[in-house]
């Protein structure tokens, strides 16, 4: 009775098991016929964040969603739009987060800023102690 | 004197300060939701196929039609789906439209994942490649948005819909048809 129930439970976990079974999207893992597409294309794909897994960028992640997005990369590319252009379109949806490439904006300016005006302080108080020695 | 020591100790209190920062914002829990931008926009252009023979599929022009609706994002092999499936009842029974896309499907898998978690959709659109799921800014399954009448996304609920959602659902809708 034991064993029944214990195979029973084995036909009930096997649909929690299943995963999308659908095939991965046309060009999740193939490459444009042209070299210097495909380039653009893997070049923006490194810097896209996969929303699955987050701390993984769409070229290299297995997630399905992943593969659909890099299908959209490339597919966009082959039919001519810009690189920057499909970032933009993915940050509208998704926000900053989406994208691994900094952007100034008005909350991310500070951190461009801080650097080049402690730069500048650091030449100022060295400039000054320079003289008083000299 | 006393003005070279002063400039001598700022460093290490800002120093400190910058440990604590970092310290404090390590015990806080981190964002792994990503919300939609789309929030206010309105829906963009397609025409998805159905997802199974039982109901038609769903265009961009259905969710323009005057009516607020619910946008429910699922799949049959989300696990969490099936645990929300009673909530859509719930909202359907209270008269909410909700038309659903079918993210990375087949045909017999989602009429059998109806048939046995019931079927709370009036149009179905099977997303095969993720398109309107990336269209509309949503990152992952179950999902919910609130449409209004002229398609234009008003509410995101990321995560599956637990009783105490639906009464929120119903509001929003009731927001929007006024």
């Amino acid at each position: 009775m034991k064993l029944l129930i214990f195979l029973l439970s084995l036909c009930l976990t096997a649909p929690v098991l299943a995963q999308d079974s659908m095939p991965p999207a046309p060009y999740a893992y193939r490459q444009l016929d042209d070299p210097a597409q495909e380039a653009k294309a893997l070049e923006l794909m490194q810097t896209l964040r996969c929303l699955k897994c987050q701390s993984q960028s769409i070229a290299d992640s297995d997630a399905p969603m992943a593969g659909d997005m890099r299908h959209q990369v490339r597919t966009r590319i082959a039919a001519g739009e810009e690189p920057e252009a499909i970032r933009a379109w993915l940050m509208e949806r998704y926000g900053d987060y989406v994208s691994y490439k900094p952007q100034i904006s008005a909350t991310t300016w500070p951190l461009f800023a801080i650097p080049v005006l402690l730069l500048l302080v650091a030449g100022l108080v060295l400039r000054r102690r320079l003289r008083a020695r000299s | 004197m006393t003005r070279i020591r002063w400039t001598l100790w700022a460093p290490l209190a800002i120093f400190g300060a910058f440990v604590v920062l970092v310290g404090y914002q390590l015990t806080q829990p981190a964002q792994t939701e990503v919300e939609s931008a789309m929030i206010g926009k309105s829906i963009p252009e397609f025409d998805l196929k159905p997802a199974f023979a039982d109901r038609p599929g769903l265009a961009s022009a259905d969710l323009r039609d005057g009516q607020p609706k619910l946008l429910n994002i699922f799949a049959s092999w989300c696990i969490p789906c099936r645990v929300e499936a009673p909530q859509l009842e719930q909202l359907r029974r209270a008269g909410a439209p909700i038309h659903g896309v079918a993210i990375r499907d087949r045909p017999e898998d989602v009429a059998a994942f109806l048939a046995q978690y019931g079927n709370p959709f009036t149009r179905i659109g099977a997303d095969d490649l993720s398109e309107v799921q990336l269209g509309i800014g949503s990152s992952g399954v179950p999902e919910t948005f609130v449409v209004d009448g002229e398609g234009v996304i008003r509410y995101q609920l990321i995560g599956d819909i637990r009783p105490e959602h639906v009464p929120l659902l119903l509001e929003k809708l009731q927001e929007l048809a006024r």
